[in-house]
């Protein structure tokens, strides 16, 4: 089921969706983004380069804002932009919790420009702007007898 | 600060410059890693890998997420394992490790789309230097900003993506604290003023560092805090005045309770009183606490506390600057 790009309204929130950072979930997609700098794998090496643990890289933050975004949405949006600013790190045992709101539409582009936050126990991981595009539906006309 | 300038010259020869010529990704688009990566994203949206549910939504069939493509570009583990790609981004990041720039951390990401990859769809990418920092301190360490903007086209010759990337490459070990993220946890905001049509004026030329004096201009006594009558000659017209920035404590206090999270305690407000006469409540920086006297000359400076709210302090005068 997608939202109906009608009723969406400016200051509208989207549930928040709380995601368990587990070692899993940073090296399976971190490897997922063919990414195999050993900071997102390899936690002895990551001390050794200043970060406290392994942590998540960017493609999967961005991953992450992409799914949220089109979860809400569902199936029929269409992701024109993510832009994000990266503040505390992803580390193993956090939660992030993914935080949304609607900043603007353009009712003739058919676009919703969301703020999207992902936040975990040090701060804000994410922050920044999303925009879908929800194309016009085709409505099939009604078969008659 | 480095004052390598030769260094740095080196460095800001590489602006403009594309470090990585377009490269074709080593493989096609494919069902395979893109269920490889929506499954470690754990995301559910059927337009990935059903074909007929991505139809029913107006797509050709399966799509790539968009937030995907830049893997169809990454060079694999065995180039990664052989080390850098050659060419001039080799020359950048060695350049960088010769400045002891070898940590590096992404900051940025703006990604727009052009259209969604579909099976079989070829991507390249290509990445020029936008900006080089000059050496920064930041909690995780004494480093450099670099932004580049990556290109990504299909086998069409068609811009399917820009990125705008910005990482810091920073020295190991330099940061403000062994827990880097922590110490970058924004404290809280300061609470915020009561702004009013009456003292408005007064706020905004704060944030334009220009500290001013409500003058009443049929009588011309100063006033503070900003009203809309004169409490002189009851006129209700006035005009500013712009404050020299000298003035003297009046009176103090010490705070230690109850604890607000956007400041530091033990905390010092004070009343001063400037040259021009008027008193206002303040924060006196630079000074301890034992060290504050009554009538201690103080000169004004600026708090941009955040981007919403900026506030006069004042700090002592030394006496060589008496």
């Amino acid at each position: 089921m997608s939202i109906d790009f009608d009723a969406v309204q400016v200051g509208d929130t989207l549930p928040d969706d709380p995601i368990e950072i587990t070692r899993t979930l940073i090296i399976a997609t971190a490897l997922a983004s063919r990414d195999y700098q050993d900071v997102h794998h390899d936690p002895v090496l990551a001390v050794e380069r200043g970060s406290k643990d392994i942590f998540m890289n960017i493609l999967a933050s961005n991953g992450m804002v992409d799914r949220y975004v089109t979860a809400w949405a569902g199936p029929n949006a269409r992701v024109n932009r993510v832009k994000i600013r990266l503040g505390v790190s992803n580390y193993p045992g956090d939660t992030m919790t993914m935080k949304g709101t609607v900043l603007a539409k353009d009712e003739q582009a058919r676009t919703i420009d969301l703020e999207v936050v992902g936040e975990n126990s040090l701060g804000n991981h994410l922050s920044g702007t999303a925009t879908i595009e929800l194309p016009e539906t085709i409505e099939l006309p009604e078969v008659t007898a | 600060m480095s004052t390598d300038t030769s260094y740095e010259e080196r460095l800001q020869a590489f602006v403009g410059r594309e470090v990585i010529a377009r490269r074709k990704g080593q493989d096609a688009v494919n069902q395979a890693m893109i269920r490889h990566w929506v499954e470690a994203m754990l995301d559910d949206n059927p337009i990935y890998t059903d074909a007929e549910a991505a139809r029913a939504t107006g797509r050709n069939g399966v799509v790539a997420p968009v937030t995907m493509t830049q893997a169809w570009t990454m060079r694999g583990l065995k180039a990664h394992l052989a080390g850098t790609g050659g060419g001039a981004m080799s020359e950048l990041l060695a350049l960088l490790d010769e400045g002891g720039y070898t940590s590096v951390v992404a900051t940025d990401s703006d990604f727009e789309f052009h259209r969604e990859l579909e099976i079989g769809d070829e991507v390249d990418a290509d990445e020029v230097v936008a900006a080089i920092s000059e050496e920064k301190a930041t909690g995780l360490g004494i480093g450099r900003f670099v932004t580049t903007v990556r290109t990504y086209r299909d086998q069409h010759d068609r811009v399917v993506a820009v990125q705008n990337w910005r990482t810091l490459r920073f020295k190991p070990g330099t940061g403000r604290s062994a827990k880097p993220a922590e110490e970058e946890k924004p404290r809280a905001l300061r609470p915020r003023p009561a702004i009013n049509l009456d003292n408005q004026f007064w706020f905004d030329a704060a944030k334009e560092h220009r500290l001013v004096i409500q003058r009443c201009a049929d009588c011309g006594q100063l006033r503070h805090p900003p009203g809309p009558a004169c409490p002189h000659c009851q006129s209700f017209d006035w005009d500013t005045l712009e404050a020299s920035g000298e003035g003297t404590v009046y009176s103090y206090i010490v705070a230690h309770h109850p604890p607000h999270p956007a400041f530091e305690y033990p905390l010092l407000i004070a009343v001063v009183e400037l040259a021009e006469g008027t008193r206002l409540t303040t924060n006196l920086v630079g000074v301890e606490p034992a060290d504050v006297t009554i009538g201690m000359p103080v000169r004004l400076e600026w708090l941009d506390a955040d981007p919403d709210l900026t506030l006069p302090v004042f700090r002592p005068v030394t006496e060589q600057e008496q």
